[in-house]
């Protein structure tokens, strides 16, 4: 009789906890916890001249991801600094991936020209804010090591300095480093 | 030879330069909103789950793969207010309510001084005559500053 108690009381607690956990993650809107040193979620998106970028194609590279969008101002701020990132590091394995969360593609491709975008861009989605953790909040830039793995997150606008740093040091480095300790600004995965 | 002084040329230059040099504030800045306009996420939390008083028609005015990550349960998908297309969307969604009505209105695509769309919303409302509107004060981000709170989120379309 006691052995049935404590089934009883045991699967209570079990679906108490469960009703819990599924009750916090429904308030989170679903969104994905990270881990340190996490592999970047592949992804498969049109780029605006319609070819499809997947990212594990990268892999070997270091890899900066940056979600923005055109009414962004901060966004904005940012790629005429990535411009030159790119063009300065591009040859030694470095590469920019703009995920554009702006509804439709037309200001993404007058923007695109206008500001002489040297790096691929492509059209995000909900699906893919969700994949990195919930993109509710621009801009926000994951920078991704030779190994595929997340290196850093900076959410909101980020110093180029910062960013320039980072980007030297992984790729110098063969795989990737432990990543930095956080800042206000930078969260690291 | 009697030399008047004239300060209007004087004036005028000063005022010149000083426009010139002015740095440039966005038109759209949400900066520009009055505190008298503004309710906090827990106020509104307090207000929404609150069994007495008028609940608010809850307004997103931000992009809409923003809103279909998340957004406050309840609250309308209007469009990135910054836009014109988005600004007579609002328009004709409000125009036939009460001026009274206790309307929100929120985005948190950026931070506050940087998004481009509450106060083009907030505009609208004022220009219609609406009297009871707030502006949802985010100061960093929709997930940093409601979401990561534990504050009532839903997703979709």
């Amino acid at each position: 009789m006691s052995q049935k108690r404590l089934a009883i009381g045991a699967l209570a607690i079990f679906v108490v906890l469960g009703l819990y956990f599924f009750e916090r993650s429904g308030r989170s809107g679903g969104r994905r916890s990270s881990t340190p040193g996490a592999l970047a979620p592949d992804f498969a998106l049109p780029q605006l001249n319609g070819e499809l970028l997947r990212l594990s194609t990268y892999r070997g590279k270091v890899v900066l991801l940056d979600f923005w969008a055109t009414w962004c101002d901060p966004c904005r701020d940012e790629i005429p600094r990535f411009v030159n990132l790119q063009n300065k590091y591009g040859p030694k394995g470095f590469e920019i991936i703009g995920i554009s969360m702006d509804d439709t593609p037309d200001p993404v491709r007058d923007f695109n020209q206008r500001f002489r975008m040297n790096y691929p861009v492509v059209m995000g989605n909900a699906q893919i804010g969700d994949l990195y953790g919930g993109v509710l909040g621009l801009p926000i830039a994951f920078l991704i090591a030779r190994d595929g793995r997340i290196y850093a997150k900076h959410i909101g606008a980020t110093d180029a300095s910062a960013f320039e740093r980072e980007i030297v040091s992984l790729l110098e480095s063969k795989v990737s480093l432990t990543p930095p300790g956080p800042s206000t600004d930078r969260q690291v995965l | 030879m009697n030399v008047t002084f004239q300060p209007f040329p004087i004036v005028l230059v000063m005022g010149l330069i000083s426009t010139a040099l002015a740095p440039a504030l966005p038109a759209q800045q949400a900066s520009l909103i009055p505190s008298s306009r503004l309710i906090k996420p827990e106020e509104l939390v307090a207000v929404l789950q609150s069994s007495t008083g008028e609940k608010p028609l809850l307004i997103q005015v931000g992009s809409h793969v923003l809103y279909s990550q998340a957004h406050i349960p309840g609250s309308e998908y209007i469009g990135p207010a910054s836009s014109a297309t988005a600004q007579q969307q609002l328009r004709q969604r409000i125009e036939s309510l009460p001026r009274k009505k206790f309307i929100v209105l929120y985005c948190g695509c950026c931070p506050w001084s940087h998004c481009p769309n509450i106060k083009p919303a907030d505009d609208v409302l004022e220009a219609m005559g609406f009297t009871n509107v707030k502006a949802l004060y985010i100061a960093n981000n929709f997930g940093t500053d409601w979401v990561d709170k534990g504050y009532p989120v839903t997703k979709g379309d």
